[in-house]
């Protein structure tokens, strides 16, 4: 019986009604600090971050690339987890996080692929290379579009999330191994400029605006994030009274 | 916890062991097969297929760079510290291509261990730093080095 207990803030939590109420309160804070950082992280890189000494202007693409790479392969654990979590919980919200965060993290190593691309042919002299990193990136967005395009293929909502799930948690062995990769094998692109211990290989005045970018790019992976799942609640809870509420309520202040 | 969802945890952290076991299996016989280049040593070794195409790279050594008169041909030396190959390549190189750089090269080794290269590109490594700070950098370095010659010169 008090084992129960323990567990029962974490279904509560797991409510779609309470994360649809609770995100309408959040989502302009969020959307406010978003904006500050993006704004902040990008004219501070594009305008007033020194020029790199080999590179000149065109490493400025950092501010794009390291942050959509690292929100893509933290998002993915987000995504597996969530996945995870509504295999063993059976809990209908971690599954809508899961399908929201598919399309985001797809999206997001998509960045990381086109901007090493166009930073790739004037600095390697290549768009595109078949080494470990990029390879194992490119794997990381057929992953995403694996768990996006599943759901296609059942017709029910139920078994489409198992699938996806499952898919989602083979395929979280790739993370170690893209982040490892430039180490474990001869690479073309380099090694970590950003590192877990020690200080990063970047001038304090290049760091610092990478710093606000990659904090903002969390923060826009949350706002997208919620926004992608409540129009999945909705979707999904649309016979709920509380939706119908809702619906009702909306129609009549127009 | 309930132990329907104790054994749902089960099954999926064995999803989770199983995927990455067979993962690690395919990696580990990937081993050196999935390196972009070979490095000097290993072609001086032996290691590198000849007259195939394989691509090898190294640090571009200071100095070893000549460049045709009345062509667009060049030579040049890459050293991974335990070996110098000689690269030569007809074309135009990347602009981070210098000296002292890491350049990768796509081409076939001929009989002499020469790699005869239809394309070069340069590697960036992972350091960035503003124009000013390399300059300072770059003189503080010649500056000590100046004093080392000067002291062995007064030790004469």
């Amino acid at each position: 019986m008090n084992l129960n207990l323990q567990w029962t803030w974490f279904h509560r939590l797991g409510s779609p009604r309470w994360f649809y109420q609770k995100t309408q309160r959040w989502l302009p804070w969020l959307c406010l600090i978003m904006l500050s950082l993006l704004v902040v992280g990008l004219v501070w890189g594009l305008a007033f971050a020194p020029p790199d000494a080999k590179q000149g202007n065109s490493f400025r693409i950092i501010y794009l690339h390291v942050p959509a790479s690292v929100v893509a392969l933290a998002g993915y654990y987000l995504m597996a987890i969530s996945g995870a979590v509504g295999l063993i919980w059976r809990i209908k919200l971690s599954y809508m996080l899961m399908r929201s965060a598919a399309p985001i993290g797809a999206a997001l190593t998509f960045i990381a692929l086109v901007t090493g691309a166009i930073w790739g042919k004037p600095t390697w002299g290549a768009y595109w290379v078949w080494d470990a990193r990029i390879t194992s990136m490119l794997i990381l967005l057929f992953l995403y579009l694996g768990v996006m395009a599943l759901r296609h293929a059942y017709s029910s909502n139920e078994a489409a999330d198992k699938a996806s799930a499952i898919l989602g948690l083979v395929g979280m062995v790739n993370v170690p191994i893209i982040y490892k990769s430039v180490d474990w094998w001869q690479t073309l692109h380099q090694p970590a400029t950003i590192k877990f211990t020690g200080a990063p290989s970047m001038h304090p005045d290049m760091f610092m605006p990478l710093v606000v970018m990659i904090v903002g790019f969390y923060t826009f992976y949350a706002v997208t994030l919620i926004l992608f799942t409540r129009i999945e609640i909705l979707r999904r809870e649309y016979r709920a009274s509380w939706v119908k509420q809702l619906v009702e309520n909306n129609s009549a202040e127009k | 916890m309930h132990p329907i969802r104790k054994q749902r945890l089960q099954i999926v952290v064995l999803i989770v062991i199983a995927s990455s076991l067979a993962t690690a299996l395919i990696v580990y016989m990937l081993g050196q097969n999935a390196n972009y280049f070979f490095t000097p040593a290993q072609v001086l070794q032996g290691e590198a297929p000849k007259n195939v195409t394989i691509r090898a790279g190294g640090m571009v050594v200071e100095g070893s760079i000549e460049r045709s008169s009345d062509s667009l041909d060049v030579s040049f030396l890459v050293t991974d510290g335990l070996a110098d190959l000689t690269i030569n390549y007809s074309g135009i190189l990347p602009d981070l291509f210098a000296e002292g750089e890491a350049a990768i090269a796509t081409g076939k080794l001929d009989g002499d261990k020469v790699l005869q290269a239809s394309q070069v590109l340069a590697k960036h490594d992972e350091n960035y730093t503003p124009p000013e700070v390399a300059d300072a950098m770059k003189q503080a370095y010649e500056l000590k080095q100046q004093e080392q010659y000067q002291s062995q010169e007064a030790k004469k």
